[in-house]
Order: C-alpha cells, then sequence, then structure tokens
C-alpha cells in the first residue's frame, strides 16, 4: 500500500496549460521510491506532459505554462531557486522514440558523465561497461563500443538510451512510453529491464499498453482528460477499478 | 483539354525555364572565356597593373585585394552570423522583440549594397575614423553578409532534430551543452556552406567598395588593413567603362573570368564539405 511506502516525488494540485488549453488539472500524486509506477490513459490524456513536468522538460515547450508543485524529496522543483539541471541529474528520462545521439555507443554512455566532470578515462570505461552490463547490453555490443550507435537495432539503441540514463545516476528514471516503437521481443526485454532498474531506481512510466503496466508496475494511474481518475496498486486496479471510468478503459469499452 | 497531355505541357514548360537558366549561365560563360581566355596568361596573374600599357602588367594586386576582402568578412561576420543564429534559434524565444530582431535581419538581408556602401563611408570610414581602407570595406561588406550568415546558419540548426537537445537536457545537461556538444557538430557543414555562399557574393560586390576603399591602381600591394586596396570587381568595372586602352575590354573579361572562377571554386568548397557531411550523416 502507498502508505506504507516512501514517497519520493509528488505532485501538487498541479495544473498544465499549452496557451490557453489546460491538459493537466488538479492532480495530486505520490510516487513510491524503488517502484515502478504506471500511467495510462487515451490519447491525449496527459500523461506524458504530466511525466514532462516531473524532470520540468515542459520547459522546452515555449507555450507551456505549470501551476501547483511537483515535490522532489520533498521540495518543490518550480520554486525560483532550483536548479534545473542538478534535477535533471537526478530525475533522468527516456523518450518515446529512441533518440540515441549520433557518436559512437560509447560516447553515447559517456556523454552524461562527461558533462558532469568525469575526464578520467579509466574511469569512463568502467562506468561504460558497468552501465551497459546492468542494461543488459553488454554482451550483445561490447565488440562494437565504437561503432555509431545508429546502427543498433530500435531495441537496442531504447536500452542504450536508458543505459544513457543511468550512466549519470540518477534517482528516478521517467519512461514516455518506451516501448510504443518496438517489436514484442525488444519490448519484453525492456520490460524485463525494468524490473531489474526497481533495485536502484524509482521508475516512472507512461504506457498505452494496458498489459505492460500490469505486467511490470507497482502502482498504476488512470489519467483521463487531464485528470487523474484513480491510483492504486496495479493488481487492485486492474481487477477491482473503483471509478466507472477506469472499468470502461481497461476492460476496453473505451479508449 | 486531356489531363496528360495537360501536364505533359506543363512539364514541359518548366523543364523549358530550367533549361533558360542553365543556358543564361552558359552563355556568361561562352562569352567571358571567348573575349577573355586569350589575356589569360602567367604574366596575367602574377604581376603588377601596369596602367600605361595594360598589355604587360597583370591583375595581381586586384586578387590579393579581392583575397584580402574575403579573409576580413569572414573575420567579421561569420563569428558574428553564426553567434547570432545560434542565440536567436536555441536560446531567444518568441517575445515581441525577438519577433523585430528577427524582422530586421530579414529585412537587411534586402537592403541594396550601394547603401551599406553609403552607411560604411559614414560610420567606418568618416566616424571610426578608419579611412577608405581594406578594413573598413571588410566592415560594410561585413554587414551586407551577416544577415545571410544568420539566415542559412538559423536554417542549418533548425535540421538538427529537437530530440538531441532533449535527450542532452534530460541527462542534466545545460543549455550551452546541449548545443555545444549535440546541436553544433551536426549544424557545422551547413552553417559553414551557408558562410562561404555569402562570403563569396561579399567577394563580388562592386557597389558599395567603390565608396570604402577600393581603387582602380596603386604602385604596390596594401601594407596594413588601414590601406586602400584593388579589387577585381571594381577592376573589372573601370576597365569596362572607362579605360581609353583598346584592348580593355578583352582585359575586362579576362578579369572577370578571374573573378567567376575564384567564386565558383568556393561554391565548389561548399558543394564538397555539404557532401562530404551528408556522407557521414547516419539520423
Amino acid at each position: 500500500m502507498l502508505e506504507d511506502e516512501e514517497i519520493i516525488l509528488e505532485s501538487v494540485d498541479l495544473n498544465i496549460w499549452f496557451g490557453s488549453n489546460q491538459a493537466i488539472k488538479d492532480v495530486d500524486l505520490k510516487i513510491a521510491k524503488n517502484n515502478i509506477t504506471a500511467i495510462i490513459g487515451p490519447s491525449g490524456c496527459g500523461k506524458s506532459t504530466f511525466l514532462r513536468a516531473l524532470n520540468r522538460m515542459n520547459d522546452v515547450i515555449p507555450i507551456c505554462s505549470t501551476e501547483g508543485e511537483v515535490r522532489y524529496q520533498g521540495k518543490n522543483i518550480y520554486s525560483p531557486d532550483e536548479d534545473v539541471v542538478e534535477l535533471r541529474k537526478k530525475v533522468g528520462m527516456v523518450f518515446q522514440k529512441p533518440n540515441p545521439f549520433p557518436k559512437s555507443i560509447y560516447e553515447n554512455i559517456a556523454y552524461g558523465p562527461k558533462i558532469h566532470g568525469i575526464k578520467n578515462k579509466s574511469k569512463l570505461d568502467a562506468i561504460v561497461e558497468d552501465t551497459l552490463k546492468a542494461a543488459a547490453l553488454w554482451e550483445e555490443i561490447e565488440d562494437r563500443l565504437h561503432a555509431s550507435a545508429m546502427g543498433l537495432s530500435g531495441g537496442q539503441q531504447q536500452r542504450l538510451c536508458i543505459a544513457r540514463a543511468m550512466a549519470v545516476k540518477p534517482e528516478i528514471i521517467l519512461m514516455d512510453e518506451p516501448c510504443s516503437a518496438l517489436d514484442p521481443i525488444s519490448t519484453a526485454k525492456i520490460e524485463d529491464l525494468m524490473i531489474e532498474l526497481k533495485k536502484d531506481y524509482t521508475v516512472v512510466i507512461v504506457t498505452h499498453n494496458m498489459m505492460q503496466a500490469a505486467r511490470v508496475s507497482d502502482y498504476t494511474a488512470y489519467f483521463l482528460l487531464g485528470e487523474l481518475i484513480e491510483y492504486e496498486v496495479t493488481s487492485y486496479l486492474f481487477e477491482y477499478p473503483k471509478d466507472k471510468r477506469t472499468e470502461d478503459y481497461i476492460t476496453g469499452r473505451f479508449g | 483539354m486531356n489531363p496528360h497531355l495537360k501536364q505533359q505541357m506543363y512539364f514541359t514548360l518548366f523543364r523549358l525555364t530550367g533549361l533558360v537558366s542553365f543556358g543564361i549561365l552558359i552563355l556568361i560563360l561562352i562569352y567571358i572565356i571567348n573575349l577573355g581566355a586569350g589575356v589569360i596568361s602567367f604574366n596575367f596573374l602574377t604581376s603588377m597593373w601596369a596602367n600605361r600599357d595594360i598589355t604587360t602588367g597583370g591583375i595581381y594586386p586586384a586578387i590579393v585585394g579581392t583575397f584580402y576582402l574575403g579573409v576580413g568578412v569572414a573575420f567579421f561576420s561569420v563569428p558574428v552570423g553564426i553567434a547570432c543564429a545560434i542565440y536567436l534559434n536555441e536560446y531567444a524565444g518568441h517575445s515581441l522583440v525577438i519577433r523585430m530582431i528577427r524582422l530586421a535581419i530579414r529585412n537587411l538581408a534586402g537592403v541594396p549594397s550601394i547603401v551599406y556602401g553609403l552607411f560604411g563611408l559614414v560610420v567606418f570610414v568618416q566616424m571610426l575614423q578608419l579611412g577608405t581602407s581594406i578594413i573598413a570595406a571588410s566592415l560594410t561588406l561585413s554587414g551586407m553578409t551577416v544577415p545571410w550568415v544568420i539566415t542559412s546558419s538559423e536554417e542549418a540548426l533548425k535540421t538538427v532534430p529537437q530530440s538531441f537537445r532533449d535527450g542532452a537536457l534530460a541527462l542534466g545537461a545545460t543549455k550551452w551543452q546541449a548545443v555545444r556538444g549535440n546541436v553544433l557538430p551536426y549544424a557545422a557543414s551547413g552553417m559553414i556552406t551557408g558562410s562561404i555562399i555569402g562570403l563569396a557574393r561579399a567577394m563580388g560586390e562592386t557597389a558599395p567598395i567603390i565608396v570604402v576603399g577600393a581603387t582602380f591602381y596603386m604602385r604596390g600591394l596594401p601594407d596594413s588593413p588601414f590601406d586602400k586596396f584593388m579589387a577585381l570587381p571594381y577592376h573589372l568595372f573601370i576597365l569596362a567603362t572607362q579605360h581609353v586602352h583598346p584592348q580593355a575590354q578583352a582585359y575586362a573579361a579576362g578579369t572577370a573570368l578571374v573573378l567567376v572562377a575564384l567564386i565558383f571554386s568556393m561554391t565548389f568548397v561548399a558543394m564538397f564539405v555539404r557532401y562530404r557531411f551528408r556522407k557521414r550523416k547516419d539520423w
């Protein structure tokens, strides 16, 4: 139960607008540490917008404005003295479309540690190897670390992006529909990886795929038209949805 | 009318317009080669200008002058243009002030070159007391080139996917780190090619440099950036319109040939840069 968990991240009265269009309405949501929280809902329900609010990636969208609070370890990340760069180091993100940098596999992983000041070659080598091993990618690519990341398959690229996020040692990894562009086998590999990640990280995943939410997550939030409709332990939500709208969605009557 | 026939008619028409523009280029080349190739010689390219008997001298000082001008314009306009493009595309946002700046840049690109010349005369030559000189001319032409460099550099920055920036930002990169490491390397070739083309145009300009420092005849090469200079386009202009020597037309065409060859070779360099980059680009 959520009451027994340590809360690492929490939104309070969160409202987000794109211009005059409200995308998120009064959302309060607590994210439990070392768990996987899934956010589900139909297209356009605001789930990606909500996720991007958690590490202020919405800041790059000029017309987006945010009200309310997101508290990371109790502190509001939207307060004026917040260091966004430091925040994103702690709250990483994996995007819907795999977006490896057009550099070598090695350089992709080393990029984050490098910008945070690690220059020592053997240290970087160690980080690259450890991270790729933790992301279960090492065996597939150890002999072509210096080849372009663009030559990897879509699934490998996405795991590389997860590894890249892990390389800066965040506490939380946000994933925005990370499998929507991938085949079922690649998807299964990423789901295994997510469950593995839980030991060291807190994962928040937005997904279109209800089965995926049911398979991997501990908690599930159902969003509809920018509102948080229901938030429960995943197995409860899928078996005993309290709200009629949640039931309609998960039983496939809608969405 | 039968739609197929109609289509054929239009495409034939469009093809003709393509051929016309190609034809104009060919005609220009034939004309200047025909008239000017005869005067091209080692002596013509490497000797000082002999004003009494133009057949004994060469256009070396004009080539040097135009080269200096190119270096000067590159030095002033490329860094400013690229920096401005980075600011506008990566940092500036969409406020009213920024929109005004953009509008100003677009308009700047359309200001006639002679107006730049006049501006250069007042500001660089007289107010800043640089005199009629290479440096005044370089600054004047840079003013003209900067909007070009800005526009092409901004286009180059726009072709870099937003996901490259987002990926870096999500790892805790600052905006500058993201731009420096994940945007500029992929926009560089576009910026360079755009700058070279802008530079080539500047080096072919005549009107503004007449006003701010080009001269038809100098005894030696310029010794410093504050000297006057000879330049290919101005040299060609005087030969074609004001020189009394019976061979002047041919020598004008020869000068034109050298100028065109110079501009073309710069364009080829730009094309080569772009080609090399395309081959390496894997995104």
